[in-house]
């Protein structure tokens, strides 16, 4: 396979890639912060402990993060179809992705939020603040730079889970390296697909780290 | 100015478990007064300072604060209540997430103070405690003793009718400490300011406190107003500051007297009546405004007489039998 050849199926598979990544980065940011803040606040000594709700949501969050990742693509065929109407093709993997990456990113935001000193937190209510008021401008602002270090570990599962998605029809550069450079013997296309996710993880990785570091303020 | 309660807590008990925090507390502070509540780690104080504005839940008793008795609010009006009561914190507590105006500028944000009028009040209050032109930096920036500056301004933002100090200098060195307490004593002195403090340092009572309350074991041992104590016979208070070797030797007498440490009472009683005076041992200090002095000595001869003479001239004294 000469380089003519493999540049479009490259650029072809990394907008897959970048299109499944996104949008599952986005919905797990929606879904996931929320239920780490609920991990956190519903705690035995939260903000508002509610022990029973806790440990139900810590179980299925436990659950979701033992399933291996293409395992739960196809147990989850069912709830995939009923969301976006069909099981095969990019946005149907954009669902149990999401799926797979809530509970993880989940867990980070409760580590990152238990970060926050509970002096701090103490400050904010001998001064009358709500507990919501409390969440907004105290728990979430410290935690920033540590939510943005968990993102940045989410983005770079989320890329690793993204290759299991030619399982399903979802394209990408997994999908590639499997279809071409193990199914075919294009060797060199593997090599390739290996760099260019090499690269990709880096960079994000670094972005992450940049400005993790540029919002700290310890 | 001196009369009225601006703090009360009658009957205070906090239980974790078995454990008894505080054990039947009451308390008073008048307005305008610096009380200190003093004891070890461990005896109860920072308990009864987080139950005064409901950190902590008493297990019962009743906690009174500007006349609103705070046990019966529900969380709304108790939130409401709370901005009307400064706190600092001994590490400070600051968010490192925002700048020093934006630390100060929190408790308005969540008073709802509208954005022109809270940096207009963040400025004064600034300036208030000698930091401005800081408040663009962060708090890690500071040292110590500005950190708790910004505690202070903080804690001042409501216009609070009394502030709870949490063991606030005892992260400093002794010289940042200092300065610390001299600007509690000027807000106390300048705004009027109730200042209810925890402490375990004799130091932190003696420099600035008009009352003090001597805990341990979850009870208070003794409280009043310093001069008032240091006038009483047996007094733990006085024993602290004024450390003398104990049990006094049979027969000695100890003296303590205010005022002015020139007055020559000691040698008028010897040159008046037929007594030799020794001195063991003594100091004097410098406190709730005045001198203070305190003296072990033994005297033979006409005992009698002259005792009450160093009584009559205002001195308390005590004779070990």
């Amino acid at each position: 396979m000469t380089w003519d050849e493999m540049t479009p199926l490259l650029w072809e598979a990394a907008g897959q890639t970048a299109q499944m990544v996104g949008w599952s980065t986005l919905f797990t940011l929606l879904f996931g912060l929320p239920l780490g803040v609920a991990l956190v606040v519903f705690d035995r000594g939260g903000l508002r402990p509610l022990p029973a709700l806790r440990s139900v949501l810590g179980v299925l969050v436990n659950v979701g993060r033992s399933l291996p990742f293409i395992v739960l693509m196809i147990a989850i065929i069912p709830f995939t179809r009923l969301v976006v109407g069909t099981t095969i093709g990019t946005a149907a993997v954009v669902v149990p992705l999401t799926v797979g990456a809530v509970p993880f990113f989940a867990r980070l935001v409760e580590t990152a939020l238990r970060e926050v000193g509970s002096d701090v937190v103490q400050a904010a209510q001998a001064m009358g603040a709500s507990r919501t008021t409390i969440v907004r401008k105290v728990l979430l602002p410290e935690a920033f730079p540590g939510l943005v270090a968990g993102l940045t570990v989410t983005v770079v599962a989320l890329i690793g889970y993204s290759a299991m998605a030619g399982t399903i029809g979802g394209g990408g550069l997994g999908d590639l390296a499997v279809r071409y450079g193990y199914q075919r013997f294009e060797t060199l296309l593997m090599i390739v697909t290996v760099v260019v996710l090499v690269v990709i993880v880096q960079v994000v990785q670094s972005l992450g780290d940049a400005l993790a570091r540029r919002l700290s303020h310890r | 100015m001196w009369g009225f309660l601006v703090i009360q807590v009658s009957g205070l008990r906090k239980l974790y478990g078995d454990t008894v925090a505080l054990d039947g507390v009451d308390l008073r502070v008048r307005e305008g007064e610096i009380y200190g509540v003093l004891g070890q780690s461990g005896a109860g104080k920072s308990t009864l300072l987080r139950c005064v504005n409901l950190l902590e839940r008493p297990t019962a008793g009743t906690v009174t604060v500007a006349g609103q008795d705070l046990t019966a609010l529900p969380s709304r009006e108790l939130n409401r209540a709370r901005q009307r009561i400064g706190m600092i914190h001994q590490h400070f507590a600051l968010l490192s997430s925002r700048t020093v105006a934006g630390n100060v500028a929190f408790p308005l944000e969540v008073m709802g103070v509208p954005r022109a009028e809270r940096a207009r009040r963040v400025a004064e209050l600034l300036d208030l405690v000698g930091l401005s032109g800081r408040g663009g930096d962060h708090p890690h920036q500071l040292s110590g003793g500005q950190k708790q500056r910004v505690g202070i301004a903080r804690a001042l933002a409501g216009n609070p009718s009394v502030l709870l100090s949490d063991e606030a200098t005892s992260a400093l060195d002794p010289a940042t400490t200092r300065s610390v307490l001299d600007l509690l004593k000027r807000l106390n002195a300048e705004l009027g300011l109730t200042i209810l403090l925890i402490t375990h340092e004799m130091n932190v009572v003696k420099s600035v406190c008009d009352s003090v309350a001597i805990m341990s074991g979850g009870r208070i041992e003794e409280s009043g107003a310093i001069a008032d104590l240091i006038r009483t016979p047996g007094s733990r208070l006085t024993r602290e500051i004024f450390p003398l070797p104990e049990p006094a030797p049979s027969g000695s007498v100890t003296l303590t007297f205010t005022g002015d440490p020139q007055r020559p009472v000691v040698s008028e009683a010897v040159r008046k009546f037929d007594v030799e005076i020794s001195i063991l041992g003594g100091s004097i200090e410098e406190l709730a405004g005045g001198s203070v002095g305190r003296l072990r000595v033994s005297i033979t001869g006409d005992t009698a007489p002259a005792l009450a003479f160093l009584r009559e001239r205002g001195l308390l004294v005590e004779v070990t039998p």
